[in-house]
C-alpha cells in the first residue's frame, strides 16, 4: 500500500524520489495520471494508481507512451491537471506527439516526467532525454534531492498553467529510484471542477510559424521566472577559485567531493534546477567571479554546452574562462556520476592527490577482485517460463538446421541475448523491433536469403509496439515466425497489468484482449503452447519454421513464476537420484547445469553429480524432463 | 558505537530476490522516524533475480547525503551472500569496516555451468579478515529454512546487525518499524527471525 496520500502536513517520511514526485502531484491537485511502465519511472504511476480511488484520480497504464501523453493532454485540455511519466526510451515514442503539443499548448497544468537511467542499470540505452526540451522549446526542471522532487513537481503544474505549455521534468536513477527524507505538505481539498472542452477554440499547431515564434518568446519569459527560482542555488565563497555548475544528482556528489578534498572554501557549487532555458543572468553573474568552471551532470554535456553558448554571448563581460567537463575529458563521457568522479576531476584541475585507501589495502583488494569474485551473469528466475521457451526454440532451430536466429525487443526475455537464452537473440533494439526486423528478413528470399527468423516478443510489448509490424508482415506477405512469450504481466518493471490481463490500473475487471484472435484477424497462422510442455512446444516451433508461407505466430503462454508462486504452492518436490546420475560419464555434457543452467541446479564437485539447491528451486520440474538418464526426479506435492 | 560519529555508511548486499531492498527500506524508515537524514541508493544489475544487488544506506544527523557511498567509505557491510561481501569490500571497504555475513552461498550461473569457480569458504574467510576490522558470521539462510522460508534470512541478518550495536538504533525501535509495516502472522515470523538473528552474530 502506498503512503503518498497521508494527510499529515509537516510529517517527515522516507520516500523514494518517484514517490515524492507522486506526492507533489497530489499536493498540486492532479486529476489524471498516465504512463507506460519503464524503470526507473514506474513507481510514480504505480503509487498514484494505488491511491486513485480515495484521492478521486483517474490513473491508467496506457498501451504506450505516446498514447499516455495523448490521454493526459485530453485531461489538460478539459481543465484538469495531468501527469504523464515514462523512461527515457519512452520519450522517443511520445516525442511524435510532444513535438506537436508544444505548439498546440495546454489548458490545465500538464507535467511530463522522464526518468533517465545513467549507466543503463535497467535499460537498453543510457540516453539523455534533456535535448528534447531544447528541441521542443519547453521548460525543463531537474530535482537534486527527494524533497526538491516533491516541491518541483508541485510548482511545475503552476508553471505549465501560467505559460500554457507542457512542463518537462527529468529524474535519473539516483534521484527517482533512491530514497530520502521528505516533509509532506498539505493536500488540496476537492474542487469538484467539471471537466469541459471549450469547443470555441481549436487546439492544433496552426498557424505553425506564429506558434513557433511564440514558443521562443516563452523562453525569454521563462528565463526571467527561472532567475528568481529557489531551485537554483549557490554555495561557496564570493569569488571561488573554480565553480562547479551542476544539476540533478551532481549537487550532492559535488558537495561531498569538495568535503573529502577539503576544498569547500576554494570552490563554489552552482546548482541549476531549471536546466532549460537557463537562468542567464544568474549564471553570468557567477561566471564573472571565477576563472575556472567544472560541469558535473548525467549523462551528456547538456548543461555544459548550453552554458558555453551563454559564455560566448557574454564573452566581453565575463572574460576568458577555462572550462572542464566531458569535452575536456575530466569527466567520463558515459555512465552515472558519483563523488569519486568529481574528486578525480577536481584532483586533476587543482593537482591535488587524493587516496581513498592505502596502497597496501588497494593491492589486497585488487587481488581479491581479480581472483575470488565469480561474475553474476543475469539469468531468468528459477521456474521462469522463458527458460523453457528458449530451450525448445533452441532445439527446434537446431533440428531445422538452416542457420536460423532470433530478433527481439525490450523485456525480461531480452536476457536471451546471453547464456540465459543460449545466445539465440542476434539483433533487436526498441519496443516491437524484433517483429519489424523479422518482417524485413522475411522478404529477402528473392535475394537468396534462406535462414528462418524468429521474432521474440513479450505480451505487454505486443500491445505497445509489435502489432503494427505484424500487420506489416501479413500485408506484405513476409515469411516469419513470431513468438509471443505471454507471461500474463509486464514482468520486468514489476508486474503491471496490460490489455491482455483482464484488469487495469484502476483495479477494474475488463474483458482481456485476445492476442490469439488479434493475430488471427491480421491473417497470421496462430498456435498456442505451454512452454513447460517441452516436446509439444518444440513440435509447434518446428511446424512454424517449416511452413514457408506468411506470418506464423506461436504464443507460449504460462504465467510469470514470480506471480504464480504467490498464488499457488509448488507443484513438485525435485531431487537428483545419486544412484542414477552418472555425472560426467553420462555423455550429456551436464545438460542440466552446463546447458540448461537453471540457478536451482548445482554441480557437486565432490560427488561429481548434479544436485538441487533447495533454497533456490521453486519446483517447476522442467529439469526432470530434460535429463536424458531420468536422474532428476519430480514428485508431485499433495 | 562511537558517540562522536554523526554519519554512518551501511551497505546491504546480496543477490536479487534475497529481500535486500526491503531490509534497507525498513532500516531507513526507522532512522527517518528517529529524526535522522537517511539516503538510500540501490544498485542492481536489472530487476531479475540472479544479479548482485547492493543498497547504500547513508545515515546522518546533519544533512542529506548523496545516494552513493564514495570509494572506501563503508562503515558496515551486511552481506546476505559471502562472495558479495568480498565484492563490496574490494571497492567500498577500508581497514575499519565491520562485516556481518550470511554463510550460505548462492552460486552464480557461470559457477553452476562450470565456467567459473566459487572460492572455498576458508579462502573467503581469510580475505574478509584481511579487508576488514571485524567479521561476524551468521548462518542466516540455514536458520531461515528451519523457520520455514529462506526469505527470513534478511530479518535474521538485521537482528545480528542491531545486536552488534554499531548503529544508533535499538532493537525496540526497529520492532516498532516492523509493526508499522507488517501485521498478523507476517509480523510475528519477522519478529521471531529478528530475535533469532540477535543470538546468532558470531565472530
Amino acid at each position: 500500500m502506498s503512503i503518498i496520500d497521508l494527510d499529515a502536513p509537516g510529517k517527515e517520511l522516507l520516500l523514494m524520489g518517484n514517490e515524492a514526485i507522486a506526492r507533489g502531484a497530489l499536493e498540486a491537485g492532479v486529476k489524471v495520471c498516465t504512463a507506460y511502465p519503464g524503470t526507473p519511472s514506474t513507481d510514480i504511476i504505480e503509487n498514484l494508481a494505488s491511491v486513485a480511488k480515495p484521492m478521486g484520480l483517474y490513473v491508467e497504464w496506457s498501451i504506450n507512451e505516446k498514447v499516455a501523453l495523448e490521454v493526459a493532454s485530453a485531461a489538460s485540455f478539459s481543465g484538469l491537471r495531468a501527469l504523464c511519466a515514462m523512461k527515457q526510451n519512452g520519450l522517443n515514442v511520445a516525442s511524435d506527439y510532444l513535438l506537436s503539443l508544444n505548439l498546440i499548448g495546454i489548458e490545465a497544468g500538464l507535467l511530463l516526467v522522464t526518468c533517465d537511467d545513467p549507466s543503463a542499470h535497467s535499460s537498453s540505452t543510457e540516453q539523455d532525454s534533456r535535448p528534447f526540451a531544447k528541441l521542443a522549446d519547453l521548460p525543463l526542471l531537474e530535482p537534486s534531492t527527494f524533497q526538491e522532487a516533491k516541491e518541483m513537481t508541485k510548482w511545475a503544474f503552476a508553471l505549465s498553467e501560467e505559460m500554457g505549455i507542457v512542463c518537462l521534468m527529468r529524474g535519473v536513477t539516483r534521484t527517482s529510484h533512491a530514497r530520502g527524507n521528505v516533509t509532506l505538505g498539505p493536500l488540496p481539498s476537492p474542487d469538484g471542477r467539471k471537466a469541459w472542452f471549450d469547443k470555441t477554440r481549436q487546439r492544433n499547431t496552426h498557424p505553425v510559424c506564429q506558434k513557433h515564434d511564440q514558443l521562443h518568446r516563452n523562453l525569454i519569459r521563462l528565463e526571467e521566472i527561472f532567475a528568481a527560482s529557489p531551485f537554483n542555488q549557490y554555495i561557496g565563497p564570493e569569488r571561488p577559485k573554480a565553480l562547479i555548475i551542476t544539476c540533478g544528482s551532481g549537487w550532492l556528489y559535488s558537495q561531498e567531493a569538495l568535503e573529502l578534498l577539503g576544498l569547500e572554501d576554494a570552490v563554489g557549487v552552482l546548482k541549476i534546477g531549471t536546466t532549460w532555458p537557463l537562468p542567464t543572468t544568474m549564471i553570468i553573474e557567477k561566471l564573472e567571479k571565477t576563472p575556472k568552471v567544472l560541469f558535473v551532470e548525467e549523462v551528456d554535456s547538456f548543461l555544459e554546452g548550453n552554458v558555453k553558448e551563454l559564455a560566448a554571448d557574454f564573452s566581453g563581460q565575463i572574460g576568458p574562462k577555462t572550462f572542464f567537463g566531458k569535452r575536456s575529458q575530466h569527466i567520463p563521457f558515459f555512465g552515472e556520476m558519483n563523488a569519486d568522479r568529481v574528486i578525480d576531476a577536481l584532483g586533476k584541475i587543482f593537482q591535488v592527490r587524493y587516496q581513498a585507501r592505502s596502497p597496501r589495502y588497494e593491492a589486497q583488494a585488487a587481488e581479491v577482485a581479480e581472483k575470488m569474485l565469480p561474475s553474476r551473469a543475469l539469468g531468468f528466475c528459477p521456474g521462469c517460463p522463458h527458460r523453457a521457451s528458449y530451450w525448445s526454440i533452441k532445439n527446434a532451430l537446431q533440428l531445422d538446421n538452416r542457420q536460423g536466429f532470433a530478433t527481439y525487443d525490450i523485456g525480461c526475455y531480452a536476457l536471451g541475448r546471453g547464456p540465459a537464452g543460449y545466445y539465440l537473440l542476434k539483433t533487436g533494439g526498441a519496443m516491437g523491433t524484433g517483429t519489424g526486423l523479422a518482417s524485413g528478413f522475411g522478404k529477402l528470399a528473392s535475394f537468396g536469403f534462406d535462414q528462418p527468423v524468429v521474432a521474440m516478443c513479450g505480451d505487454s510489448t505486443f500491445f505497445h509496439a509489435a502489432m503494427p509490424p505484424l500487420v506489416n508482415a501479413c500485408y506484405n506477405k513476409s515469411n516469419l515466425v513470431m513468438v509471443i512469450l505471454d507471461n500474463s504481466t509486464t514482468a520486468m518493471t514489476g508486474f503491471q497489468p496490460h490489455p491482455g490481463v483482464g484488469r487495469n490500473a484502476m483495479g477494474e475487471e475488463v474483458a482481456p484482449v485476445d492476442i490469439e484472435a488479434v493475430c488471427h484477424s491480421f491473417g497470421a497462422k496462430v498456435s498456442v503452447t505451454d512452454p513447460f510442455d517441452l516436446e509439444g512446444t518444440k513440435q509447434k516451433m518446428l511446424q512454424a519454421l517449416e511452413d514457408p508461407v506468411g506470418a506464423k505466430v506461436v504464443i507460449m503462454r504460462r504465467q510469470c513464476q514470480m506471480l504464480k508462486g504467490k498464488e499457488e504452492k509448488l507443484p513438485y518436490q525435485v531431487r537428483v537420484n545419486p544412484e542414477i546420475c552418472i555425472g560426467d560419464d553420462c555423455g550429456c555434457d551436464r545438460l542440466c547445469t552446463r546447458v540448461f543452467k537453471c540457478p536451482g541446479l548445482m554441480w557437486d564437485n565432490k560427488l561429481a553429480q548434479a544436485r538441487i539447491d533447495e533454497v533456490i528451486c521453486v519446483g517447476c520440474g522442467v529439469c526432470a524432463d530434460i535429463c536424458p538418464e531420468k536422474a532428476i526426479i519430480k514428485e508431485e506435492i499433495r | 558505537m562511537n558517540p562522536e560519529k554523526n554519519f554512518y555508511n551501511l551497505i546491504i548486499t546480496g543477490v536479487g530476490g534475497q529481500g535486500n531492498v526491503l531490509s534497507s527500506q525498513l532500516i531507513g524508515q526507522a532512522f527517518v522516524h528517529k529524526g535522522y537524514f537517511t539516503t538510500i541508493g540501490e544498485t542492481y544489475g536489472a530487476s531479475q533475480r540472479g544479479g548482485s544487488v547492493m543498497s547504500h544506506i547513508r545515515i546522518s544527523s546533519k544533512k542529506q547525503l548523496s545516494p552513493l557511498i564514495p570509494k572506501g567509505k563503508a562503515d558496515i557491510i551486511v552481506a546476505l551472500e559471502p562472495v558479495e561481501a568480498l565484492r563490496v569490500l574490494t571497492h567500498y571497504g577500508n581497514p575499519e569496516t565491520v562485516v556481518i555475513v550470511n554463510t550460505r552461498p548462492i552460486y552464480p550461473v557461470d559457477v553452476i555451468s562450470g565456467k567459473e569457480a566459487y572460492p572455498e569458504f576458508a579462502e573467503i574467510k581469510k580475505s574478509l579478515k584481511t579487508l576488514s576490522r571485524k567479521v561476524y558470521y551468521v548462518s542466516a539462510t540455514d536458520q531461515a529454512m528451519e523457520m520455514g522460508s529462506p526469505i527470513l534470512g534478511n530479518m535474521i541478518m538485521i537482528g545480528a546487525l542491531l545486536q552488534v550495536n554499531l548503529l544508533p538504533l535499538s532493537m525496540e525501535e526497529f520492532r516498532q518499524t516492523l509493526s508499522k509495516n507488517f501485521n498478523g502472522k507476517r509480523l510475528e515470523t519477522n519478529l521471531q527471525a529478528l530475535e533469532q538473528g540477535k543470538k546468532m552474530a558470531r565472530v
